[in-house]
């Protein structure tokens, strides 16, 4: 993956809440293709690097960012808009949020609000994204149901289809798999590696064992630095900094 | 000791519980039991569509016909101006407003509401009434669009505040996931925020017009008082509620005028009891949307 190109570029990027650091200075890429995992203990600014990618971080006026963000050599804040760059990087929360409508309108809701009206092409979208998300299956049957009654696991794939119904490019996810069973857990899994073919994926998680599994780089952060960036396999087995070791060894975090 | 120490004291708080609904239900025995006097002498009907409220002539003519019509045309205008001006509050100070203007507004509202009624009548009197004379060239101010537009402004506040509440029900986790699908921020509240706080908005106009309807003294001060039915908002009005403050003093305990005016409390009890039950129903309507 020497020659993979550069889908995100991230330089000197600082970012503070209400005056504190939160991220000091981050700079490093991410390829395109591939799924990139960030580690870290709680409080080391995985989560705020997330939502300053898409700009979700507008939404609180606490946050400062200071550097540069690049996605396909565009300064996300000065020469994207930002309600393309929010379909262009999708993100799949924590907590499984799907939206209080049924699981069709679910899945058409980013591309209506992009103007798509045409009932045929919505529902092309929607079963597509459905099957590329590993729930078509189980839902195709009662896609006119609330949203709200499918099961947690089957809500997080549902956000997982839903961003990918606006065709983006990058997608993000906020430890995506931290109320779900194991099962559950494998399938989201399944999803990514899959996924990884056609998009490029961020993973934030606070489970090191599934950073091991599915990523193929892997970011240590620690309040608010990024302490090292590496193949995964290298990072579990013979990290350069100590910190990196003590995490992953799980001697602290 | 301490065994009869905590008997009493249970005791106590048992009468305090209980009192309140055996205090309702005595001022409802003793309303049915006044108000139903009337319909010895007048039928049901006669009583509820009479056109005529002549209640001191010989034979009296109780007909309550304009003061219904009198209390729904001032609800309906109050309504027409307080809900949308009201539910639009409510998404600014909710949704839009940076938090020290949030903060600010918050205080203003419940400020408004805590103005006294009369507070409120004598200052539309004196600027609202005349206001719209000249306006509308009216031959008086005193009229039910006058009456209105100052209960609005006592609607407000309910509505203002608990839709604000419901607003404030609404999970992060809904707004987030929409402004990530690169919906801009009026269409989240358009499309996510509003549907699901719906059943509260209800509850909020419900009880906002409850208000409107129970108020008696300003609108006493400022709609006229002519009990005439009215037909269009440029007319002075009297509601049932300023018919019985007004008359309560004046009658004869045990006359039939007497009677009647306890019957309108019985219909003003029926509606705002409706209006209440209506809201309540929607507030804890379980939020099954397909």
């Amino acid at each position: 993956m020497v020659n993979a190109s550069e889908k995100i570029q991230v330089k000197e990027l600082s970012v503070t809440y209400d005056s504190v650091p939160a991220l000091r200075s981050v700079s490093f890429s991410v390829l395109e293709h591939e799924i990139l995992g960030i580690i870290g203990p709680a409080n080391s600014g995985k989560t705020t690097f997330l939502r300053t990618l898409n700009r979700l971080s507008d939404l609180n006026p606490k946050l400062k960012s200071s550097g540069e963000v690049l996605i396909d050599e565009k300064d996300i804040y000065k020469k994207w808009n930002v309600f393309q760059l929010r379909k262009k990087v999708g993100m799949v929360f924590a907590l499984p949020s799907p939206l209080p409508i049924s699981i069709f309108e679910n899945l058409a809701y980013g591309p209506r609000r992009d103007g798509v009206r045409n009932k045929t092409r919505l529902s092309e979208t929607v079963e597509r994204s459905l099957k590329a998300a590993f729930l078509w299956d189980e839902v195709k049957d009662r896609l006119n149901e609330s949203a709200m009654k499918l099961s947690g696991g089957q809500q997080q794939r549902l956000c997982i289809a839903r961003t990918l119904a606006l065709e983006p490019e990058v997608i993000l996810f906020d430890e995506p798999c931290s109320g779900l069973d194991p099962i559950s857990t494998a399938m989201i899994e399944d999803a990514m590696r899959e996924l990884k073919k056609r998009y490029t994926l961020i993973l934030v998680t606070n489970n090191t064992k599934q950073a091991a599994r599915v990523s193929d780089r892997v970011a240590f952060f620690l309040m608010g630095e990024l302490v090292e960036i590496d193949q995964a396999q290298k990072i579990f087995t013979v990290p350069k900094d100590k910190r990196t070791e003590g995490y992953v060894s799980g001697r602290y975090g | 000791m301490r065994k009869y120490y905590e008997f009493v004291v249970e005791g106590l708080i048992f009468a305090s519980g209980i009192a309140s609904i055996i205090f309702v239900l005595l001022i409802f025995i003793f309303l049915l039991k006044e108000g139903l006097m009337v319909f010895r002498d007048v039928g049901l009907f006669d009583f509820l569509f009479g056109k005529f409220w002549y209640p001191i002539s010989e034979p009296p003519r109780l007909g309550i016909l304009p003061l219904i019509l009198g209390s729904l045309w001032v609800t309906v205008g109050a309504t027409i101006i307080s809900v949308p001006l009201g539910i639009a509050c409510a998404i600014f100070i909710g949704e839009i407003a940076p938090g020290w203007l949030r903060e600010i507004l918050k205080a203003g509202v419940e400020l408004l509401a805590a103005i006294p009624s009369i507070v409120l009548g004598f200052i539309g009197l004196v600027t609202l009434v005349p206001l719209v004379k000249k306006f509308f060239g009216l031959p008086t101010g005193l009229t039910a669009i006058a009456g209105s537009i100052m209960l609005a402004f006592m609607a407000m506040p309910t509505i203002v505040s608990i839709m604000e509440d419901a607003l404030n029900a609404v999970p992060k986790g809904y707004r987030e996931g929409s402004i990530a699908m690169g919906a801009t921020k009026w269409q989240t509240i358009h499309r996510i925020v509003l549907p699901s706080a719906s059943s509260g908005i209800i509850a909020a106009v419900m009880l906002g017009i409850g208000r409107v309807i129970g108020e008696t003294m300003a609108v006493m001060m400022i709609t006229g008082n002519a009990a005439v039915i009215p037909h269009t908002f440029f007319q002075p009005v009297r509601t049932m509620t300023a018919t019985i403050a007004a008359e309560m003093g004046e009658t004869v305990q045990g006359s039939e005028h007497y009677f009647a005016l306890f019957a309108i409390g019985i219909v003003l009890f029926a509606i705002t009891f409706l209006v209440n039950l209506l809201a309540d129903l929607s507030l804890h309507r379980k939020p099954v949307r397909a």
